[in-house]
């Protein structure tokens, strides 16, 4: 696939996406809009489409960046377990600082799910032996774990209803004033595709890195920081998205290989491509209802990854 | 060959002794007559499912092979919840309100043993059986299954699905009486049948090529348990809902308690020490956190803690 055609596809979806909606704007009508269809598209339309494409880019270059720094195909934020560290981290900020601002919670999701993923990346170093297979288990596991923590306080302080609108990702509640927290991400991927080069490097392995060069140990560090950082953003403003890490860079190595500066963009408009498809769907099926981006991409994704997995099979059989 | 039977009997004793605080805590005799019945209801519940539990994850490991799997790891308690699910989306609550739920659950049963069985050939039968492989799978299938089946709850008229909410999907909270008898008989009716069967395990253990050189029709043996598995982790999880770690926690403690190879002592240990940490559980959650967080919670995570734990010392075996 042509970048050209993703891009016409982005373009294409995010019209459509500007004009799907209980309040009915035509495309016709877009040089007369009456004050109220205006402000629909300026405080619901607009920063849905743009949080959207800000989450898709950002999670799937978050799951590339992983995937290299780990050396392994099937980590992603959802299967090392940062999200479940970010969503204690939520948890712990509604519980201890009740008033504070929103970024104030940003910072300590941010802070847990850095320290969740250095967790993780300190007991993938002490495996010696490294299976494709047993680290994204042993990743769902502690997620797993992290997340009944969470579940457990939020029970006991009651503050289950407020923590299952992180469970599950939702776009329907975003609106003008709720989602700007999201911006954070843009610069933080402007980094990463600084640093791509770097990155391609660093998934060489330790020894051979530090071969040509570079400081391993920093680009790590750099990588993991804007996994954490995005992670906590996108899951404070939308919520969980999962599998979307995962499977937009499988797809795209599929076809473009493995090196970080010739996928990246790929990466990048395919996850926003994808996320944006599947916000239209979940608005479609059941309108006037939505269904809720994070079950539309649980659908979707866990089949696309199940697939990964026995198409991996057959192939490694061959 | 004395020392399991004196174990066994010290655990029968423990879970007396916990039914009967169970049964016995806080009455009255102004209040008995309400608090007895109820109380022997969610008792005789809550002793089903155990033994499901219990049962099914001993004979799955004995015909997988292997000491890490369990049906619920497996993803088989949400087939069955999104079997419920599809039952209710493709027939209607309608239909389903006034269908007995009797009849409701005999339909999901009959589709969870057939279900089960095609995915079974489709990723057991294989000659290239990979066990990290399968749990991944498992696990991503799990959450395909559950994402699929809150999809179609999406869909369902909100109203409807309310209706029938309580109805169908239980919790310890909310255990489901009404299929209480049904799933007495089922018990027996399959217990009956596998007394018959019980002498084979031992011999099953030692492997698939030792068990036909011993005269085992091997396939017939793993299909007709295959069919009882499914058959009574639908009865549990129609009783109380999923509860991902118990059958793991509880087979390796009895393995682990008892040390002997013998599966009449290991079923029967198992399905004690099920019962025992139910209850006794129960007993904690509803005395000492009065309520304010459920069983599965704390079985979760207790569970994956060991469930991480074994593949690392699997691992290090290999």
């Amino acid at each position: 696939m042509k970048i050209k055609y993703l891009f016409i596809l982005l373009i294409v979806l995010s019209i459509i996406s500007l004009f799907v909606g209980v309040i009915d704007i035509h495309p016709k009508n877009i040089f007369h809009l009456t004050a109220e269809q205006k402000e629909i598209l300026l405080i619901s339309r607009f920063p849905r489409l743009i949080s959207i494409i800000i989450a898709g880019v950002s999670l799937s270059i978050c799951g590339l960046i992983m995937q290299q720094i780990s050396r392994n195909k099937f980590v992603s934020p959802t299967t090392a377990g940062t999200m479940d560290w970010a969503r204690l981290g939520i948890l712990v900020a509604l519980m201890l600082f009740t008033g504070e601002s929103p970024i104030i919670k940003m910072i300590i999701a941010f802070v847990f799910a850095l320290c969740g993923t250095f967790l993780f990346m300190r007991i993938l170093n002490m495996i010696k032996f490294k299976d494709a297979i047993f680290i994204p288990l042993i990743g769902l596991m502690l997620g797993n774990i992290v997340s009944s923590i969470t579940t457990f306080f939020a029970m006991k302080y009651d503050l289950i209803q407020n923590m299952s609108s992180w469970l599950q990702g939702d776009f329907s509640l975003i609106m003008a004033g709720r989602y700007e927290l999201l911006y954070i991400s843009i610069p933080v991927v402007i980094i990463a595709y600084l640093y791509a080069n770097k990155f391609t490097i660093a998934g060489m392995g330790e020894d051979f890195s530090i071969n040509l060069g570079l400081n391993h140990k920093r680009v790590v560090n750099i990588g993991l920081i804007i996994v954490a950082l995005v992670s906590s953003v996108v899951l404070l403003t939308v919520g969980m998205i999962p599998f979307l890490g995962l499977i937009i860079p499988n797809i795209v190595s599929l076809y473009r290989g493995d090196n970080l500066k010739n996928s990246l963009t790929h990466t990048a408009l395919l996850g926003a491509v994808f996320v944006l498809f599947c916000d239209i769907l979940g608005r479609v099926i059941i309108y006037p209802y939505e269904i809720s981006i994070g079950v539309m991409v649980g659908v979707i994704g866990s089949g696309i990854f199940l697939y990964l997995l026995l198409r991996r099979k057959t192939y490694e059989a061959a | 060959m004395k020392q399991p039977k004196i174990k066994l009997i010290v655990l029968a004793i423990i879970a007396i002794l916990l039914i009967t605080i169970f049964m016995l805590i806080k009455v009255s005799s102004n209040n008995w007559e309400y608090v007895i019945p109820r109380r022997a209801i969610k008792i005789v519940a809550i002793l089903l499912t155990g033994g499901c539990i219990a049962f099914t994850s001993m004979v799955f490991q004995t015909i997988t092979n292997n000491r890490i799997l369990t049906p619920s790891i497996l993803g088989l308690d949400s087939l069955y919840l999104f079997i419920q699910t599809a039952v209710v989306f493709l027939f209607g609550s309608s239909t389903m309100t006034m269908m007995n739920s009797n009849i409701n659950f005999l339909v999901s049963v009959a589709l969870m043993v057939l279900f089960s069985s095609i995915l079974y050939k489709l990723f057991f039968n294989r000659e290239d059986q990979n066990i990290l492989l399968l749990l991944l799978i498992g696990i991503v299938m799990g959450s395909f299954f559950s994402s699929v089946s809150s999809f179609m709850q999406v869909l369902i008229d909100p109203n409807e699905f309310l209706i029938i909410q309580d109805k169908m999907f239980a919790s310890f909270n909310n255990i489901n009486t009404n299929i209480l008898t049904i799933s007495l008989i089922i018990v027996a009716v399959v217990s009956i049948y596998v007394t018959r069967y019980s002498r084979f395990f031992d011999v099953m253990s030692l492997g698939r090529d030792q068990a036909i050189n011993l005269g085992i029709d091997y396939e017939k043996v793993v299909r007709n348990m295959l069919i009882v598995v499914s058959i009574l982790v639908s009865v549990a999880t129609a009783l109380v809902g999923p509860i991902t770690f118990l059958g793991l926690l509880v087979v390796n403690l009895a393995r682990e308690f008892l040390k002997t190879y013998k599966h009449s002592t290991l079923i029967t240990g198992s399905i004690l020490l099920s019962i025992i940490s139910l209850v006794g559980g129960l007993l904690i959650v509803e005395r000492v956190f009065t309520f304010s967080t459920t069983i599965s919670v704390i079985i979760n995570f207790v569970g994956g803690v060991y469930f991480i734990y074994l593949l690392l010392k699997e691992r290090r075996a290999w």
